[in-house]
Parts: structure tokens; sequence; C-alpha cells
């Protein structure tokens, strides 16, 4: 029998915007469990040891304050029934019943198959950048980043601190929409220019291409070749790996499992960051990619208004207008361009679970055909890495029939 | 308005079973438009098992199925791989000396009728399934069952039915009577002879196809190649599949050829909410670690549920709809679909050709729930 | 510093790391054949690709990037070409 515990609040997700909530609705009286597969708080923004007096220090040191239950390194299996979620901490499985909900279940990168890009020198962008910041050796290593997002730069970054060096960060968007974007953040966010001018001038000498994205990865005398497609034509860089990543897609694998209304950006969510559901709220990139502070006030409105404190809650409702400017000039700014469809040759697999070409899913209509004649989808990761790269190459439209377990676990938790 | 399209037989649903009469109909010749409102192999052919197997719970069951069985060995040879076509057997295996019982039954009566199988002991059993709990008694062993993946073999029936003109039309039906087809967006269909095989939505098209949904869990695991080498069904499950109302969930796993594990059974009334049950899938993964202990630490990948088509005395409606002979049901075959499509289909192409057919139809006719008048 | 063994091979690693990263600094960087034969290794870095796992003490399936290294762990990855 699975071990029991309730709660008033049951938020899922440590990240930023899980962090917020569980803070603000535990300081507001609440009482409060927070929920990641991690073993720390943080996600993926602010994953590893934050420096003293960085804005996710002091998040996580007022969350550390509270009293909020906090279930780390569990995993949400299952919505065995309404009010209660099924979770799973090393092999034990564990039932979560709650009062309310709180969605904080962030984002994931977004993979685009090419040639070569099942090779193990190549990584997702946030993806090399986690396996360094968990112990991956990269010192010395030549690591060409590419793809699309401002989470290139910060990769980027973060990986020349280890000690790589990085030939190139190669990003997809036209040159002119990546001015606009600039000229957004001028008129309307300068504090995050800021930002992006810090964190570009941490990179001097590392060339930023726009328009350029890579085209093939080939696994060559201990070498990675990676083919580009630049405006003035291709070109061919060798490095040690490659970290790709097409900006961020929302996780909602929990949010569908729920039965809540999605829509295309993600969560369908009220004025008070309420769901379909009664009693489910959903904050952060699982409303819409949307950046940092989109979900901490996100996360900031649910956990007031689940606490009983809407009048505090409203207070933030000009600066959550304000982040979602952002988030759509973001969206807009880092959106896929259509030549990227062009990327995999017929051959190249798409669903690597089950190793599916391009060629035999491009004859599909739907994602359901195709999962059922072909597997795709089908396998371990459940359709994560492959789901958003076939909806963008065969616009399939999405299909949200998710199916228990939400992460593949063992016969005996589920039991 | 435009006018019908006219054909020799429409077919409604493109399951296993609108893709067996689909193979069977052009193979005789005759043009054949299947009218399907989701996809191929949809429905309870993308959920269940594809487990064909010969079984022995009545004569018109065991009639149907060994004919069926034999149908798909002689098929098996020309099957693409995806179809993942796997001899491999079935295995009913016995806890306790009272099942012990009903597998000698079990195996007499097979011998009666030149199914070969095998008793094993509990020796031999652990020799051909070294991860059944010790402590069984034993178990009967029939050779010539299959398992196959049901969805792919669909297609590849659909695809030969296509090479020799069949047609696929993806529409919704509003109307079908034994002359005619009528789809929400305005076609129209008329043939000689049409054909209801639409599993659990049958009803909707044929008042008389008295189906009804019987769910089902299943799980399937990540790869553990040579864990199972069988279809290993334990043999309370014969009392689960005639449980007339009780939700009942029974030992039944399968090997697949990718090294997967399908881990089922559970039937369920009167429901047609396809979300899984938890309490239903804690029974089952119970049961299943019961028999093999070493599956409670394997990884489970997916959990999902499906509806059999299931009708009141557990036989399919194969032949004329009562009240218009032309209409032929092809449905309500419970959890034998997979096996029982290629055997219903016979049926219905010698019933269309007026020939005698290999095995008496009558025990499947729909009008056997009719009511008789009485004679004088 | 927790000692492993990696393929066999005894290694030692800074404390904290995961598993992924230990393979990694064993020079190891073919976690699994895909269903193909395919050599892979991490992609995601945060538990959701699969193409990390690993046997860890006999038990397959295990995603290395989740979990951390420590002593005397016996970790085996899929045969490299």
């Amino acid at each position: 029998m699975p071990r029991a515990e309730s709660t008033d609040i049951l938020v899922v997700g440590a990240g930023p915007a899980g962090i917020a909530a569980a803070t603000t609705a535990a300081e507001s009286g609440a009482k409060v469990i927070l929920i990641d597969d991690n073993p720390s708080p943080g996600g993926q923004i602010w994953r590893g040891r934050a420096r003293p007096r960085s804005l996710a220090y002091r998040w996580i040191e007022r969350l550390l304050f509270t009293s909020v239950r906090r279930l780390f390194a569990t995993t949400i299996l299952a919505t065995p029934q309404p009010g209660t979620l099924l979770a799973q901490f090393t092999s034990r499985a564990v039932e979560l019943s709650y009062q309310k909900i709180i969605l904080a279940t962030g984002a994931r990168e977004r993979f685009l198959p090419f040639p070569g890009w099942t090779s193990p020198r190549v990584f997702g962008a946030g993806g090399l950048q986690a396996l360094v910041k968990s112990g991956m050796p990269i010192a010395n290593k030549s690591v060409l980043v590419a793809g699309a997002g401002p989470l290139l730069l910060a990769v980027a970054a973060a990986l020349r601190k280890y000690g790589a060096r990085i030939p190139l960060i190669a990003e997809q968007t036209p040159r002119a929409r990546l001015t606009a974007f600039v000229r957004h953040l001028v008129f309307h966010d300068p504090a995050k220019l800021a930002q992006g001018v810090a964190l570009r001038s941490r990179l001097l000498g590392v060339p930023y291409r726009a328009d350029t994205w890579p085209t093939r990865a080939e696994d060559r005398d201990s070498t990675l070749h990676v083919t580009l497609r630049t405006p003035a034509g291709p070109i061919e860089i060798p490095c040690d790996f490659l970290a790709c990543g097409y900006f961020l897609v929302p996780n909602l694998e929990l949010a569908a499992l729920l039965g809540c209304r999605l829509n295309a950006d993600g969560v369908t969510v009220d004025d008070e960051q309420r769901t379909s559901l009664p009693n489910v709220f959903a904050v952060g990139e699982s409303t819409g990619i949307g950046g940092l502070e989109k979900s901490i006030i996100e996360g900031q409105i649910a956990g007031l208004i689940a606490a009983n404190r809407p009048d505090a809650a409203r207070k933030l409702f000009r600066a959550r207008h304000k982040s979602h400017h952002f988030a759509t000039a973001l969206r807009t700014a880092f959106a896929l361009r259509d030549e990227l469809k062009q990327l995999p040759s017929p051959d190249t697999l798409v669903c690597r679970c089950e190793d599916v070409p391009h060629a035999q899913l491009a004859a599909y209509a739907t994602s359901r055909d195709a999962k059922l004649q072909t597997r795709c989808g089908m396998g371990p990761c459940q359709g994560r890495i492959c789901g958003p790269a076939c909806q963008f190459l065969y616009n399939w439209p999405a299909d949200p029939s998710p199916r228990p377990p939400l992460y593949p676990t063992t016969l005996e938790t589920l039991a | 308005m435009t006018s019908a399209v006219a054909t020799d037989v429409v077919i409604v649903g493109a399951g296993i079973v609108g893709a067996a009469c689909a193979d069977v109909l052009t193979r005789e010749g005759l043009s054949v438009t299947v009218v399907e409102s989701r996809g191929i192999g949809h429905g309870a052919t993308a959920a269940g098992m594809g487990h064909l197997v010969v079984m022995d719970d009545s004569e018109a069951q065991f009639a149907l199925t060994r004919y069926s069985v034999d149908l798909w060995r002689e098929l098996a040879d020309e099957f693409p791989a995806d179809v993942e076509f796997d001899p491999c057997g079935t295995l009913w295996v016995a806890a306790d000396e009272e099942e012990m019982n009903a597998v000698r039954a079990k195996h007499d009566f097979y011998a009666k009728r030149n199914v070969a199988t095998e008793i094993l002991d509990p020796h031999q059993l652990a020799l051909v399934e070294p991860n059944l709990r010790p402590g069984l008694a034993g178990g009967l062993r029939v050779p010539g069952d299959c398992v196959l993946y049901p969805p792919t073999a669909a297609r590849a029936l659909f695809d030969r039915a296509r090479q020799r003109g069949a047609k696929v039309v993806h529409g919704e039906v509003v109307s079908l009577t034994g002359t005619s087809v009528h789809l929400k967006d305005g076609t129209r269909f008329s043939a000689p002879h049409t054909i209801n095989a639409a599993g659990i939505l049958s009803p909707r098209l044929t008042i008389e196809a008295d189906v009804r949904p019987r769910k089902g869990h299943l799980i399937i695991t990540d790869r553990y190649p040579k864990f199972v080498n069988h279809q290993i069904i334990e043999l309370g499950y014969l009392k689960s599949a005639h449980s007339v109302s009780a939700d009942s969930v029974a030992f039944n796993v399968q090997p697949r050829k990718t090294g997967q594990i399908l881990i089922g059974s559970s039937r369920q009334y009167g429901s047609d909410d396809p979300t899984v049950e938890h309490p239903i899938l804690r029974r089952m993964i119970r049961r299943a670690v019961a028999y093999m202990p070493d599956l409670a630490r394997l990884s489970v990948v997916r959990a999902w549920t499906g509806f059999r088509p299931s009708t009141p005395d557990k036989l399919p409606l194969v032949g004329p709809a009562p009240s218009d002979p032309n209409l032929l049901l092809a449905t309500g075959h419970e959890g034998l679909g997979i096996t029982t499509s290629l055997g219903s289909a016979r049926l219905i192409a010698d019933h269309i050709l007026n020939r005698p057919p290999r095995i008496p139809i009558d025990p499947y006719l729909p009008g056997r729930f009719a009511k008789e008048p009485a004679h004088a | 510093m927790p000692d492993l063994r990696v393929n066999g091979r005894l290694v030692n690693v800074p404390d904290g790391v995961s598993v992924a990263a230990a393979v990694l600094i064993a020079g190891v960087t073919t976690f699994r054949r895909s269903v193909t034969g395919q050599p892979r290794g991490p992609l995601c870095g945060m538990g959701i690709c699969f193409e990390c796992r690993a046997t860890i003490d006999g038990v397959p399936h295990q995603r290395t990037c989740q979990l951390p290294a420590q002593s005397g762990m016996e970790i085996q990855t899929d045969a490299p070409r």
C-alpha cells in the first residue's frame, strides 16, 4: 500500500513558478506540499548552487524559511482519483491528497531531427548545461551551441565558465526578428535588455550568428563535424560536442491527464491562474513559454489566490500583464522558421525510442495513426522528445490523450 | 445531389474485422468500399492483445477459433515484419489440482478435435517459463497458437485488399441499410450488401446489434527480451471471461517481438469511460505478480484501456440482420476479435456468394436473439 | 570521492556527480544501443529522453542523469561498436 499524505495546497514543480507559489501560499498560512522530481529545488533555470544575493538564492532561502513540506526526488505518476496524485519516491509509492493543486510543471527543450542528431556527441543546449552542472567534464572541449532562443546565450556562458571553448553560437532566428526583439526590449523592458547585454558581454570573442543552424553532424575521427547553413552558404565546423535545442515547449502531460483545457500555448487559465477544472491552477511556462518573471509572478498570484488572499494577488496583475508582453515578444522572436522542416532526410530518425525514420512518419495524417503503425511515441519518453518535432514537421494536430504512468515506473509501484 | 456510388459491398469499420472482410471479398473478385470515421486499426483492434488462440469454452467458439487460427497460420509467411507474427504458443497455467483437472479436460477436448497440446508438470513448466513462481500445479501448452500486433495486421490486410481495388473512405456513417450507406458529408453508397463491422459503435447503426462495451485494461513494459516465452494465461481467465456481471481480473501476459511484455487482463461491465481505473490496475498487477514475482520490478511504459464489443452469449454476430437480410453484421467478437476476424470474414463471404461455409454459421447468426413466435 | 565501476573498470569521481557524469568521466560515451543498434548517449539532461539509460547494480533501464553516483556502484552500459 502506498504511503499517504494530505495537504491544503499541492504545488507540482519546484522551479521558479512553483517556488513562488508554494512560498506565498505558505506565508499566507496554508498547508503546502511542494513536489519535484529533481533532488533539489530550482527546476531547470535555477539548477545547481545559486550565487548568494541572486534572485534564485533569495527565493530559495525564502522557501526554506517557510513550513512548506518539500518532497523532492519525487515523481508524479498518475491521477487515481480527483484530489489525489500517485507519486514515487525512490521505489516507494506515495498517495498525495490535496484540496487545491498548482501545476508549475515548467518546460523542456524542443529537439528537431537532422542528419546525425542521434550521435552521442550531440546534446540538447539546456541538456548539455545540465549534464555539465552535474559533473560531466567539459574543460578544454569545444562546444558548438545552436538552435533557438536566449537559452543559447546562457548555455554558452555557463559552459565557458566550466572551461569549454565555444567556436560559434548559431541562432536560427532571422536577424531582422532578433533586431526587432532587441528594439522591443529597449522600449518596453530595459532591465531585460541590460541582462541580455551583460550575458553577451560575458561571451566576448564568441561569434553569434543569426539565420544559422546545423544541417548535419558527422562523427569522424573522434571529432564531430557540424555542417551549418548560413546566409552566405554552408560551412563546416569541427568540434567535440554540439549543444542544440530549439527553444522550449511546456510540460503539459499532468494537466492533460487531469483533464485541463489546453490551448496552442499551454494550459488555459483565467485571471486567477485557474484552469478549466475547479481547484486546479497552472502557472509559469505551463501556461505559455514566457521566461522567468512571468513564472515568478504567476506563481505568486496562484499561491495567493489558493491561500484566499485575492487582494494581494490582484496587486500583481499589472506586473503579470507586463510579463505577458515580454512572453509574447519572446515567442514571436524565436518562432521556428519553415526551412527547419526540411532538416531531416528520409532516413533521419525522428522517434529515437523506437528508431522510426522521417520517411515513414511523413506518410501519416495524424499522430495516432503514426503511433499505431510505427510505434512513434510509444517508447519510454512517451512522446516528449519526438512529439514537438512531429507537430512541427508534419502539422499533426496535438493529440492530448495521455495515459498513466506519466513516467515509466515499476509494476510494484503502481500496484 | 450527387448520385450514389455503386459497389459490390460496403463495409463500415476499418478494424481487424473490416480488414479481414475486405481482404477476403476482394480476393473473390468483388469491388469493396470501406468507410471509417477514425483510422485503420483503431478501436478495439488498437487496444487489444493480438493473441490468436483456439478456445474450448463451447463448440461454437472452438469451431470459429480453430478455423481462424488455421487461416492465420496459412497467411503468416505473407505478412510484412511489422505485423510481428510470432508462433509462440499459449501456456494455460494451473495453480492447484482442481485447475490441473481442468487442464486434463482441456487436453482431452483438444485431442479429440486434433488440436495438438501438451500437459506440463511443474518441472516442465519451470523449464519453459522460468519466471513463473514455483509451486504451480502445471499447465497446458498449445503450440499452434500465435500472437501478432493487430494495428499493423489490419493495415496489412487492407494493403492486400487495396491492391485488388478496395477503396477506404474516411467518413462518418449516419445511416446504414442492407443496400445503402449515407455519410455525414452527403456521400452515398449503394451496394447489394453492406457489412456492419463497427465494433462497439455497431449498435449506433444497426439496432439489432446487441453489442455492449466490456472495458479492459492493459499494461506494457520496457524491453526485457526472453522474460516470457509464451502467451501465458491462468485457467481462472475462463471464469473471468464468463462472468456476466462482476468486474474481474486474470493473469494474462504476452511476449512482444520487441521484447516488451504485455500484461493483462481485466473485464468490466457497464462502463464506457476510457479513464484508467487504478483499483482495477492494482488488482491486475497484483494478480500478475502473484504468478510471476519478478514482474514487480519491471518498468511500465504505459497503461491503457479498451472496449471489447460483447454480446449476451459471448459469441459474435456474424450474418444477416433479421430485419434487413442484405445487411450483414460482423461484430460483437468480445476478446476474440483478432483471432476470429478471418473466420468471420470467410463466413460472410460464403453467405454473400451463396456457398456452403466450412463451419456452420448458425451459432453466430444475429437472428438467434430474436424471439420465435410459438408454433402451433 | 566515490569509487565505482563502469563496465568493470574502477573509476574515482568527484562528490555529488550524477551517474551519467561518472560514465562520461570513465571515458565511456555509448550508454545504450537503440532498437536498431545505434550508439546513444544522454540528450536532454533532465530525465525525459531515456537515452542515458544503463544498468546499475544489475537493474536495467536506469536513467543515469537523474541518479547521484555512489561508492560501490556497478554500472554497465551497452557495448560500443
